[in-house]
């Protein structure tokens, strides 16, 4: 019996430690960045790195400034949500309240193919379609732009905005939607006016994701954003946070090198941002 | 019913339901777009030779095929590395924790790793498998970066599946004198083996998609190995060739051949995974 007792107990801590490395996987990554990205940043200076407009890692005379990554990051994850979210809760709202069930289930079909895509097809088909588009439609001299970027972002974001919107506006009891349509509200005036409403933290909570994914993606925005660092202009290459790390990585060296790292723990630092926000989203729709 | 309304009212209703078509034109034109325009470019490209030879300076061809290879090693070392720990997580949250904070903090833990981007996944993936396990850029490097990449794939889908198990089961095998391992290896998990296989396909799909986690940690060699070999070296999969090709080398021809399959890979999946949620639909619907 005894044995047996033994035996279930080691069982069980097999399981706890199966659990555990999870949490030593976050923490491991977190302590990696935090140690390889600091000494860059000690060296060159917290404000200068994170406000120098310049960004010279192989000049004779090196700078580091970061400021251009960060703000085309920004920029370019802002003017994805702009684009992309609309379109992707009003697809939403069809798709819950509007659209026949045969509808649903091929677009069901066309979502999930959407999310599935590989980022280096959406760059590859971004590099080849919508870089000369831009660059003819807009007579600028090169079409790898902030444009291109936000353009490729919105379209990547999409699926997963529609995915979790649509979740939350299906949640939403159908009693509320009754009520609204027994008082003399038409069809579409009940879904935008009380099943949105009742939908918010849903549609928030894809809001976030959807800058997550923007903020986070590197190489379909390396293919279609011409890399050059720029401060961030919609008709300029430019270069955002993650394409940074990746375009100098294989060739870099030294303080160049460290300075690559730091800029992931600036990035890691806007995701853990986001997840925080999501966190609190998650805790906020729970109480109420 | 409509004629009653205000001219307001009316506009307004029609701005919406004008909005929501043209959103959904969008996207189903946007999909259309892509999948037409891959495949027209990429079909054509796709011949025997470039599936079947490696890239040959000599000769001037380019051949795909240890990047399908890799990516098939890759594939298969994450799996088998991922399911264990995924499924084992899983086990402990569902079967034997009893903490409430232990619970959450798993649980947060694995969210967060959800939301961490893959370059940063490549970068620290270099950092602690290349260089401090000294693993150098190789195929068991990806792989293992990959490993946490799936974990909380692997994790929310194994929980969904053993909460669909009903109490009663446990119950019933335990009332019959079995230990609770016993009771988990031989009831529990056989029947949520069709949540864990919908973690695999998944899981698969996000494999396959990958690039930018891979490209500092597996490299981009093109050489033929087996698979042992292969895991020790560098070598490219497809989404990295692609990249490659592409971006460096301006070899679109073969970029879209790779993208026309990664394509078809992506719309098996999808087959895939519909048709294991209506399994599931139909097992737990009886």
């Amino acid at each position: 019996m005894n044995i047996k007792k033994a035996k279930e107990d080691v069982i069980h801590f097999i399981f706890l430690i199966l659990g555990l490395i999870a949490v030593g996987s976050v923490l491991v990554i977190t302590v990696y960045l935090v140690i390889s990205g600091l000494p860059a940043i000690r060296q060159i200076g917290l404000a200068e790195f994170l406000f120098g407009t310049r960004w010279a890692s192989t000049a004779a005379e090196p700078e580091y400034g970061i400021l251009p990554f960060i703000l085309t990051s920004i920029y370019g994850t802002a003017g994805a949500i702009i684009v992309g979210v609309p379109i992707g809760f009003f697809a939403a709202v069809y798709l819950a309240k509007m659209a026949p069930r045969k509808v649903c289930q091929v677009m069901e079909l066309c979502i999930g193919v959407l999310a599935g895509i590989p980022s280096v097809v959406y760059g590859l088909v971004g590099m080849l379609i919508l870089v000369p588009g831009i660059m003819n439609i807009f007579d600028v001299p090169d079409g790898a732009s902030l444009l291109a970027a936000i353009v490729v972002l919105a379209v990547m974001i999409l699926p997963s905005v529609i995915n979790v919107s649509l979740t939350s506006l299906q949640a939403v009891p159908r009693e509320y939607e009754e009520a609204s349509l027994a008082l003399g509200a038409t069809s579409t005036e009940t879904y935008f006016k009380v099943t949105v409403p009742a939908a918010k933290s849903g549609i928030f909570t894809a809001i976030v994701l959807g800058i997550g994914r923007a903020i986070g993606e590197a190489m379909a925005v390396m293919m279609v954003a011409g890399n050059v660092a720029n401060m961030p202009s919609l008709f300029q290459s430019v270069r955002f946070l993650t394409t940074a790390v990746a375009s100098e990585m294989s060739y870099s060296s030294g303080l160049q090198r460290q300075a690559l790292f730091s800029i992931a723990l600036v990035l890691f630092f806007f995701i853990m941002l986001i997840n925080a926000t999501l966190l609190v989203i998650k805790k906020r729709s729970q109480t109420v | 019913m409509i004629q009653g309304l205000s001219r307001q009212r009316k506009v307004w209703q029609a701005v919406m339901k004008t909005l929501c078509y043209i959103s959904i034109a969008i996207v189903t034109v946007l999909t259309a777009f892509m999948l037409i325009y891959v495949f027209v470019k990429g079909l054509p490209e796709i011949t025997w030779q470039l599936l079947s030879t490696s890239p040959s300076y000599l000769r001037h061809t380019i051949g795909i095929l240890p990047d399908i290879m890799n990516t098939i090693y890759v594939v298969v070392a994450t799996l088998v590395m991922v399911l264990p720990i995924g499924v084992g997580a899983a086990i402990y949250l569902n079967e034997y924790a009893k903490n409430r904070k232990v619970v959450e903090l798993i649980e947060f833990a694995a969210e967060t790793l959800s939301g961490i981007p893959s370059i940063i996944y490549g970068l620290v993936g270099m950092l602690v498998f290349c260089q401090f396990f000294g693993l150098q850029t190789s195929l068991l490097a990806g792989s293992m970066t990959l490993v946490v990449m799936n974990l909380p794939t692997i994790l929310r889908t194994t929980q969904e599946a053993l909460k669909t198990v009903p109490q009663s089961y446990r119950e019933g095998a335990f009332a019959l004198g079995a230990g609770k391992w016993r009771v988990i290896r031989t009831v529990v998990l056989p029947s949520c083996i069709n949540g864990i296989v919908t973690g695999c396909i998944l899981s698969v799909g996000r494999i396959l998609g990958e690039s930018a986690a891979l490209l500092f940690t597996t490299g981009f060699a093109h050489n033929l190995n087996g698979f042992f070999q292969g895991l020790r070296s560098s070598g490219a999969t497809l989404t990295v060739a692609l990249y490659v090709y592409a971006k460096e080398q301006g070899e679109f021809d073969v970029a879209f051949a790779i993208a026309a399959i990664l394509m078809i890979l992506t719309i098996l999946i999808n087959l895939a995974t519909t048709f294991m949620g209506r399994l599931m639909e139909r097992r737990n619907g009886q």
